[in-house]
């Protein structure tokens, strides 16, 4: 994969506002041995490309363990990347000091997963909402009530439950406490790791409301990572399919649902439950043998081809790389990484 | 849980700025809570508040009775054959080999013991907290090399080590406080790091880091906070391993030294007398034994109040 498949997707004249280039991750893995180099690696990102343009909601979809919250953590700069270049705003990031990268940061936030785990027990609301003003020097005394108070009324929290702690507050209620955080410093880029995934269904919906109401408002770009893909559907403008540390497709929301092109994506879209009983079960169900391969050895070739039902001799061999479609009629904002694709003619579920 | 008014003043108490609105009860009001309702801690504060107003004032207690602990009643304190009198009215522990009053000398004995006791333990918390902090939040080398520092001091035989280098430098007040102190903090040490390398892993401290927190604002501000109630339990449950580990380097003669009373060295000059004197050797014993078991009783139901399932599994009926 090189930088120039990417350009070739990324046609529109949007601004990029993030953009990442062949971005490797590896884990060591401990085995046995306590001192010395380790022996194997976990390839928990295997050169990711991708473009993020301002304005945007990116919706990232995988299942389980294919690398979806390491790439947010790595382009939040959590996790310090292997290799590859990770520009925000037209500025290099990848290697930038931690000193560097406050200023930076206050770009760039990040919405968790875990309403319980992203909000320190031991601490107050008002001083969790805080912290960022606290880190920054940005406001502090009365003049820092005052806009936590503000963030709190912004996101749908009541600015009297500034002493309270987060046990007090439900899961979703936490979410809006770690939105309202993430918010406090004026990012241009949230990246939501499954920010619902950990709610109940009536909550979903207001919290994917509201981050939809503060996109409009404060214009804000969203990388939204998630496995459930009626949620993705729904907020993303354009949709990247994850798979065992690779990008495998990469199209615009209503596009990639009605003709996918990567079997994987195939796969994974056939496995979202039919509400209609008249339709319910017609076969068109793909139910992929195996499991997914370990990460720590990953098959050659195509990474899907041990599951994938189109493989051919040539998939064991050759690692397709994410380009759009060869056909003259190609869409060109739909980029997969796949030698045999699905043709563009056969629709998918449009469930 | 039923006593909220009681609560309600704690949290106004605590938190000036707060409004005194709703009020939610956060782990420490609810550990507080559940304290105040534990037969067996309000019992155990209760005696040991007795023993250090009895500390506290025993200069004045001696200026009532008369006499200072260090006073040798060789008529009255002594039988003509140079036996020790037992209790009475005169002496309510009775006298020592010396004749000296015994029970000024436990209640003079639980200054040193407390004050040892608290001050070792104090500074063995401190330096196990940070000595923690440090290497469950930067792992790695810093952790490697703090865990084999731990792992030293905790292999190091206490009592050789404690007579050796007491009989280097000469027995002292504060050659024991650091003596002990220094064999206690690694076992703190090693509990706050396990707890500290647990927390590190939390969203909410990589929320901290995007936020701009400096690591010292993590350790200090995001985690301490969440290894305090550990820290509490510890500490509560170290006072009174101080106050033995005290108590046997006096009765070994390499902690406090005599005239100074303290319960380890009355109990090593009694041990001559224990047939004819019981009181002589019974009121130190009693002494240590009822403050260490105060100590570790409060520490029990300390770590109880905060156990997050404590009132679900609490087995007795406390």
């Amino acid at each position: 994969m090189t930088a120039a498949a990417v350009s070739r997707v990324d046609t529109t004249d949007a601004e990029t506002l993030l953009e990442l280039v062949d971005i490797v991750k590896r884990f060591p893995v401990r085995s046995g041995r306590r001192f010395g180099r380790p022996s194997e690696h976990v390839h928990a990102l295997a050169g990711i490309n991708l473009t993020v343009r301002r304005g945007e909601t990116l919706g990232l979809v995988g299942e389980s363990g294919c690398g979806k919250s390491t790439l947010a953590r790595c382009i939040t700069r959590l996790h310090d990347i292997t290799s590859g270049t990770i520009s925000f705003d037209g500025q290099d990031i990848s290697a930038l000091s931690r000193r560097r990268l406050r200023p930076l940061r206050r770009k760039m936030q990040m919405v968790f997963q875990d309403p319980y785990g992203s909000l320190n027990p031991r601490r107050r609301v008002g001083s969790i909402i805080g912290d960022p003003f606290a880190n920054n020097g940005v406001a502090s005394g009365e003049e820092r009530k005052r806009r936590v108070q503000e963030l709190m009324r912004l996101v749908g929290l009541s600015p009297e439950h500034y002493n309270r702690f987060p046990t007090e507050f439900s899961g979703g209620q936490r979410q809006r406490i770690g939105l309202a955080r993430a918010l406090a410093l004026n990012p241009e880029l949230v990246v939501c790791d499954e920010p619902v995934s950990a709610l109940d269904v009536s909550i979903q919906a207001q919290i994917i409301n509201l981050l939809a109401e503060l996109q409009r408002k404060l214009g804000l770009t969203y990388l939204f990572i998630a496995h459930d893909l009626s949620v993705v559907r729904h907020v993303s403008d354009r949709i990247a399919v994850m798979y065992l540390g690779r990008i495998v497709e990469i199209a615009e929301t209503e596009d990639l649902f009605t003709h996918p092109r990567h079997p994987y994506t195939q796969a994974l879209l056939s496995a979202v439950p039919n509400p209609d009983p008249d339709q319910v079960d017609d076969g068109a169900r793909i139910v992929l043998t195996g499991d997914v391969p370990s990460p720590v050895h990953p098959p050659t070739g195509c990474r899907f081809h041990p599951r994938c039902p189109r493989a051919r001799e040539r998939c064991r061999i050759d690692d397709p790389e994410l380009t759009v479609g060869s056909e003259p009629d190609a869409v060109p904002t739909h980029a997969f990484a796949c030698h045999y694709p699905i043709p563009d003619s056969e629709p998918g579920r449009t469930a | 849980m039923t006593s909220t008014p009681a609560v309600a003043t704690i949290t106004s108490g605590a938190t000036p700025a707060a409004p005194a609105a709703i009020h939610g009860r956060g782990p420490w009001q609810l550990a507080w809570a559940r304290l105040r309702r534990d037969k067996v801690a309000i019992g155990s504060a209760v005696v040991i508040t007795a023993i250090v107003l009895l500390a506290l004032f025993a200069p004045l207690i001696a200026h009532v009775l008369g006499h200072s602990p260090d006073t040798q009643f060789r008529t009255t304190g002594l039988t003509p054959d140079g036996i020790p009198v037992g209790p009475g009215s005169t002496f309510y522990f009775g006298t020592d080999d010396l004749g000296r009053d015994v029970f000024l000398r436990v209640i003079y004995g639980a200054r040193i013991s407390l004050l040892v006791g608290v001050v070792a333990a104090g500074l063995a918390v401190l330096v196990g907290v940070i000595v923690g902090l440090l290497a469950g939040y930067f792992a790695g080398a810093v952790d490697g090399v703090l865990s084999r520092l731990m792992d030293v001091v905790l292999s190091l035989p206490f009592l050789v080590f404690a007579i050796a280098l007491v009989s280097l430098i000469g027995p002292s007040l504060l050659i024991s406080v650091a003596v002990i102190a220094f064999f206690s903090w690694a076992s703190v040490g090693r509990i706050i790091r396990g707890q500290v390398l647990s927390i590190r892993e939390k969203e909410y401290i990589e929320a901290s880091r995007l936020s701009g927190a400096s690591d010292l604002r993590i350790m200090f501000v995001d985690i301490l906070p969440n290894v305090l109630a550990p820290t509490i339990v510890y500490a509560t449950m170290l006072i009174p391993l101080s106050i033995v580990f005290e108590s046997t380097m006096s009765f070994l003669g390499i902690g406090v030294l005599p005239p100074t009373a303290t319960w380890g060295n009355m109990l090593a000059e009694s041990l001559p007398y224990y047939r004819v004197a019981w009181w002589f050797v019974a009121f130190p014993g009693l002494a240590l034994l009822i403050t260490t078991m105060a100590f570790n009783l409060l520490g029990d139901s300390v770590r109880d109040a905060f156990d997050p399932r404590g009132d679900q599994f609490r087995t007795t009926g406390r």
